[in-house]
């Protein structure tokens, strides 16, 4: 049986509660009747035999491309960039995709005679993984064999020695990226393709990029005309990473780029009701449902962070391919998009989402404010083609407990962030304009960037750029059980239930809103027309 | 005619940076034309003319006189005002040449000079209040004698001196006080004032011998060590002296008490001013003596400016403290009267006398009291503070009014009794609370306990010294001061008004002494928050203002909560198998008191003791280990606000330095937050630790040395230097600087730190991000472990 697809469902008095994430923990809710729910499709198939099918993908590459094999041989240098630890989510259980496909290539290699190979992951301005994490994605035999000679690397954006500039697109922008992955003769790149943005020339344009490179893109203008930033069509951040991606190529890097997608199955069995739709739960569903949350409203927040965090998803393989960055790229999309577009007739007045416990930069972390803002409004808000799934002046109502908690090894910049920026002001474009620099530039940030484990210290700008489009197309954003000093720092509102957020989003739009409400995650994206 | 009598004269004055002589000198300026003030003042550090200016001539009480002269008020004042250096506790009053010239020309000289707090050491009372008039008039007469020597045109013999005493050494004893010497009156006890003076000078002596005993200082450090703990030998020995002084003034003090009350004087300010006036009438020689004994003298009435009060009086603190909420009750009966009398009227009466020259039939005493002519009942009194402050409260730090309670009146012995059991539990508190090891809120919070037990002990003060006074019987009599009042005309009503009839006690109480002293006290008098920045936005302002030169951080629990002893385990366990992380576990924690009890001792030898750990550890696998120890644990359990504070002193181009006990491998990351890190170092043996210091470990006093030293080498100034540390035991780094913080101060730091008004932060760790109970390393995976 196929799976089904995503649909949108009318909310009447028959509808029961709806499941709505709240951080580590869930909230049913009830929404008003004449409400719509936007579900995402059931999970596709995985491929039976990945491994099979990775080898199969890497001897029959698309666009202008030779097989892998063709591309290796003995005396060359050859450099594979990996994903870092922002994908996918939750992190996926061994083996991960990127151990298989960079096995797979390793084999090539050694069987071509290659000596001169260095694994790179490619970070950008992310923290830089932990033992265990590269651990968990490359497999202990890989990691192994190279981190303990300097051969398993993360990219230092900040590295003068280990950058290298190639040149200035047509619109002027810099295009600065990792030395040696620049300087092989080949660079194989390993993408896990979670939603439409990832992969693409986006990944070495991107992931093996110095800070100098990323400004041209990661700003409030670009946030602001990219729409959304999941449809290539009409990102502007898309098309600055592509002039680049361009660039790249014509500066004679070779790029053999392979993408997988995964199917949208995040949860493992025992959540498994996280991912069905409430009206076909069955007994087990509802006693998982009650059992654990019984459990976790007993739970403190630590152990609840250490519970979720250890959430390993079982999904599964779904396509992989292979050869020339643009040709992978469109077959990928399409697949990605096959799977998460979910057509939606109208803009709703109030968009209503629950938000999990994990985004792109917390895993095995804590999700402070910043982030929860940069997961509703950049992230969620973003899952369209189109339009948004909420008019111009509309309102967001996001369920998070926002608590006002960060993580001093990961996110040292952040506490500064919330303490010092968003005090003073909340408006992106005066953010980048006063701090941007000062934070960029810092050099104890940068220490702990390159030393330790910590995001670049003009991250959380991007966060908050991430939400900018949001931030100027919504008329109030509102976040339901949230710590309200935190809410208020955001400069949004609080409301202790969603029947309250209803209220005060009434005084925005009217007294007779249409709410629609975006059943995410598992993945979905909204075709809005 | 008082106007006319003393226009063109010199006055002379002693005690004129008083409450009383800053009145005094203020409306005989004011009041009369052409009169010359010479006042004798005690040379400060900037001599005596500097200090005539700064503490009388700036003093709010010539405002109205500024406002009335306008341009011409510095030149009158140079021209009017002579400063003569001297003292009165010295014989000869120490005055030069020029000062007995100034001195010779004076043809009526005030001694307003008294040490009137009421609990003065015995000896220095004697020496002012019982010695001072005596000295006064023998300086007149020697002064006389040179200027009859003297060509130019003096009088040849001396001045009318003007003694003003207290109502008050007439004892708390019942019935009538006439004006008339002591000796005169019932109220005169029999003892000589040469052998009372002999026998405080005596007992200054013995106490000061006593004090020096090897217990007595064994006691004196053991205190200072309970109070600083390890901050190390000079500033414990500097603590030490400290408080040896304090017992020995404390005794002088109760020495005086105890002496005043056999001889029937509530304490050593009557008692010794009642001697010195007998001394005074047996020594004076041909010098005309008149004394004027005021009763309590309290704010001004009308001059010159309705409410002007100086100086903080016996009154208004416990008024004050009343209305905080403080005090609660105050002993008194209720129908006594509490003789106070407004300075003005004491000034007028003052300068009454004066015109009218002293008494040929010998020295005349005169009394300044309301009591005997028109009482203020202690009832009245406490009905009208009652309800002023029920109309105008005070309010507390958040803006709330405070509810005054109501006041009973309760004997003496209730109150004191009250106040000791409450003492007692404050100290039990006390004592408990500070042998936890508490920090940052807990620990200031101890500090309010001990705030709050010595606004006790002053309430139980106030009540032991004051208690008298509201309990007083006698009635002051005024029928020579009525006299005077008769003989003066109608001019002289108006402007040196001293009729103590005229007083209208609701009025003056609510409309003009209890405002004042609202406003004298500076407590919060209006509603709401402040506006104006706090004081803890005003002490950030100043640590980080661009004028500092360098910021020095002590470590431990003032950028990371962590210790050596949790790095060194960290370390330790990081290859270790589960079983052997366990037992580690166990045998950390049993060791812990005792290393706790060593590190409180001497910081320096628990850092010998501990380093021995490391003996054997290979370097270079260690600084691998230090780095993930860095990156994890100390960053998880560093302060965000600490770390944000050394890069804004960084950006402001301040010179950052830091300063600790633990070792170089661990906190070598740190080396990029600081332009200079000064940390103990352990030698090397082929590539391994020997577990013994390079040199001294930087602790205690050496690093307030390590300090000066940079200051030096780096041409930077100590005076504007901030200083951020947690404990006592970085009192010498934290004194050395311009600008000391105390950052999550434990008890002791806490306690030193509110009592010098020192800047607090309080830096927390990362909201809301819980770090691992044991400091173990995480486990390895795969075959890195052994």
């Amino acid at each position: 049986m196929s799976p089904r697809p995503g649909f949108v469902l009318d909310v009447d008095r028959s509808t029961p509660p709806t499941l709505m994430w709240h951080g580590e923990g869930f909230r049913l809710e009830r929404l008003p009747a004449g409400s719509r729910i936007v579900y995402p499709s059931e999970p596709f198939e995985p491929i039976e035999d990945p491994d099979f099918a990775i080898r199969w993908a890497l001897e029959n590459p698309m666009g202008d491309s030779a097989p892998l094999s063709a591309l290796l041989h003995a005396g060359m240098k050859l450099t594979i960039a990996f994903d870092d630890v922002s994908l996918p989510l939750p992190p996926m259980r061994a083996p991960d995709v990127r151990q298989r496909v960079i096995e797979a290539v390793l084999d090539q290699a050694a069987t071509a005679g290659v000596d001169d190979v260095v694994l790179i992951a490619a970070l950008a301005l992310h923290r830089r993984m932990t033992e265990s994490e590269l651990r968990h994605a490359l497999g202990d035999r890989i990691y192994d064999a190279f981190a303990p000679h300097g051969l398993l690397q993360q990219h230092d954006a900040e590295d003068p020695d280990n950058l290298i500039h190639l040149g200035l697109t047509d619109q002027g922008e810099d295009v600065e990226i990792n030395k040696r992955a620049a300087t092989s003769d080949l660079l194989v790149y390993v993408n896990i393709n979670l939603v439409a943005m990832d992969g693409g020339h986006k990944s070495v344009a991107t992931g093996l990029a110095s800070y100098k490179s990323l400004r041209h893109h990661h700003n409030v203008h670009t946030m602001q005309h990219s729409r959304s930033f999941m449809d290539q069509r009409h990102s502007e951040l898309h098309s600055s990473n592509w002039r680049m991606g361009r660039l790249i190529a014509a500066s004679g890097v070779k790029v053999f780029q392979i993408e997988t997608t995964v199917n949208n199955d995040p949860f493992p069995e025992q959540f498994s009701f996280l991912a069905k739709r409430e009206w076909e739960w069955n007994l087990r569903d509802r006693a998982a449902f009650l059992a654990v949350s019984a459990s976790l409203n007993r739970t403190p927040d630590r152990l609840k962070r250490n519970i979720f965090n250890s959430m390993r998803s079982p999904m599964g393989l779904t396509s992989v391919q292979a050869g020339e960055v643009e040709a992978v790229h469109a077959a990928t999309t399409e697949q990605v998009l096959r799977e998460q577009l979910v057509p939606v007739e109208g803009q709703a007045d109030v968009l209503t989402m629950g938000l999990p416990y994990i985004c792109p930069y917390n895993v095995n972390s804590v999700m402070n404010p910043i982030l929860v803002m940069c997961l509703g409004l950049g992230y969620f808000f973003n899952m369209y083609r189109n339009k948004p799934l909420v008019r111009e002046g509309g309102v967001v109502i996001m369920s998070h407990p926002t608590p006002w908690a960060f993580d001093p090894v990961f996110h040292p910049s952040y506490i500064d962030f919330f303490d010092q920026v968003l005090s003073d002001t909340t408006d992106p474009k005066e953010i980048e304009t006063r701090y941007e620099e000062s934070f960029a530039t810092d050099p104890w940030y940068i220490h702990l960037y390159r030393t330790g484990h910590a995001y670049h210290g003009v991250h959380p700008f991007y966060m908050w750029y991430w939400g900018s489009h949001a931030l100027a197309h919504l008329g109030r954003v509102i976040i339901v059980g949230g710590d309200s000093a935190a809410v208020h720092r955001l400069g949004f509102k609080s409301a202790s239930t969603l029947s309250d957020a209803l209220e005060m989003a009434r005084d925005v739009v009217g007294p007779h809103p249409s709410i629609t409400h975006l059943h995410n995650p598992p993945m979905l994206m909204a075709e809005v027309t | 005619m008082i106007r006319e009598a003393l226009t063109g004269r010199r006055i002379g004055l002693t005690g004129g940076t008083g409450f009383l002589g800053t009145a005094l000198v203020e409306r005989m300026l004011r009041s009369v034309p052409d009169l010359e003030v010479a006042v004798l003042v005690r040379p400060g550090r900037r001599g005596a003319e500097d200090r005539v200016r700064r503490e009388i001539i700036r003093n709010d009480c010539f405002d109205r006189l500024r406002r009335e002269w306008g341009d011409r008020f510095d030149a009158e004042i140079d021209r009017r005002l002579l400063v003569m250096a001297g003292d009165v506790g010295t014989d000869g009053l120490g005055l030069d040449e020029a000062g007995l010239e100034i001195l010779a020309g004076c043809d009526t000289v005030i001694h307003s000079a008294a040490s009137v707090s009421f609990d003065s050491p015995l000896d220095a009372a004697v020496e002012v209040n019982l010695l001072g008039p005596s000295r006064l008039a023998e300086a007149m007469r020697r002064a006389a004698g040179a200027a009859t020597d003297a060509p130019a045109g003096a009088t040849g013999s001396p001045g009318h001196l003007i003694a003003v005493s207290t109502a008050y050494v007439a004892g708390t004893r019942r019935g009538d006080s006439p004006e008339l010497p002591l000796s005169e009156t019932p109220f005169s006890p029999d003892v000589s004032w040469r052998e009372e003076v002999d026998a405080a000078r005596r007992v200054r002596a013995d106490r000061e011998a006593a004090s020096r005993e090897p217990a007595q200082l064994t006691r004196f450090h053991k205190q200072a060590r309970q109070e600083l703990g390890a901050a190390g030998v000079p500033l414990l020995a500097e603590r030490t002296e400290r408080i040896r002084q304090d017992w020995v003034s404390k005794a002088m003090v109760d020495a005086g008490v105890a002496r005043a009350q056999s001889l029937g004087w509530p304490d050593a300010y009557p008692y010794t001013k009642a001697l010195g006036e007998r001394a005074l009438l047996e020594t004076r020689g041909d010098v005309p003596v008149s004394i004027v004994r005021p009763s309590i003298i309290e704010s001004a009435l009308a001059e010159p400016r309705p409410g002007w009060i100086r100086g903080f009086r016996m009154a208004e603190p416990v008024i004050i403290s009343y209305a905080r909420g403080l005090l609660k009750s105050f002993p008194g009966i209720p129908e006594g009267v509490v003789d106070v009398i407004p300075v003005d009227l004491v000034v007028a009466a003052i300068l009454a006398v004066a015109a009218n020259g002293p008494d040929p039939a010998g020295p005349s005493v005169y009394q300044v009291a309301s009591g005997a002519t028109n009482p203020l009942r202690y009832r009245r009194l406490v009905d009208l503070v009652q309800d002023y402050f029920a109309e105008n409260p005070l309010y507390d730090a958040d803006g709330q009014p405070i509810v005054a309670p109501r006041w009973a009146f309760p004997g003496r012995g209730k109150v004191t009794r009250q106040l000791e059991r409450l003492d007692r539990t404050l100290t039990t508190a006390d004592k408990v609370s500070r042998s936890l090891p508490l920090r940052g809120k807990q620990a200031a919070w101890t500090a309010n306990l001990e705030e709050r037990r010595n606004q006790v002990d002053r309430a139980l003060g106030y009540v032991r010294l004051y208690g008298a006074y509201t309990e007083t019987e006698a009635r002051f009599l005024v029928d020579r001061l009525l006299e005077l009042w008769d003989r003066t005309d109608a001019e002289d009503r108006e402007a040196f008004a001293f009729d103590p009839r005229a007083l209208e006690w609701d009025s003056y109480v609510q409309g003009v002494h209890l405002p004042s002293i609202v406003t004298h006290a500076r407590v919060r008098s209006a509603p709401g928050r402040r506006s104006t920045p706090n004081r803890e936005e005003r002490g950030r302002r100043a640590v980080l203002s661009p004028d500092r030169h360098m910021a020095v951080f002590d470590l431990e629990n003032t950028l990371i909560a962590s210790n050596v002893v949790e790095s060194y385990s960290w370390l330790a366990t990081r290859r270790m198998k589960d079983r052997d992380r366990l037992g580690f576990t166990v045998r950390a924690l049993r060791e812990g008191p005792s290393l706790l009890a060593l590190d409180r001792k001497d910081r320096g030898d628990f850092l010998r003791h501990f380093y021995r750990r490391y003996e054997g550890a290979d370097v270079e696998e260690l600084r691998a280990e230090a780095h993930e120890l860095f990156h994890t644990l100390l960053l998880a359990k560093s302060f965000p606000d600490g770390i944000r504070r050394v890069r804004q002193h960084r950006a402001l181009g301040h010179k950052t330095l830091l300063i600790t006990g633990a070792l170089d491998i661990v906190v070598e990351p740190f080396q990029e937050l600081f332009d200079e890190v000064i940390c103990a170092r352990l030698s090397t043996r082929a590539g391994r630790l020997t577990g013994e210091l390079e040199q001294g470990p930087p602790t205690g006093e050496a690093r307030a040395q390590i300090m000066a030293d940079y200051a030096r080498t780096h041409g930077l100034d100590l005076e504007q230097s901030v200083a951020y540390a947690d404990s006592a035991s970085d009192l010498p780094m934290l004194e050395a600087a311009g600008h000391p913080v105390a950052v999550n101060a434990e008890v002791k730091l806490a306690t030193i730190a509110r009592k010098r008004g020192w800047h607090t932060e309080e830096w927390p760790k990362a909201p809301g991000y819980s770090t691992p109970l044991l400091p173990l390393a995480p486990r390895l995976a795969g075959r890195a472990r052994r």
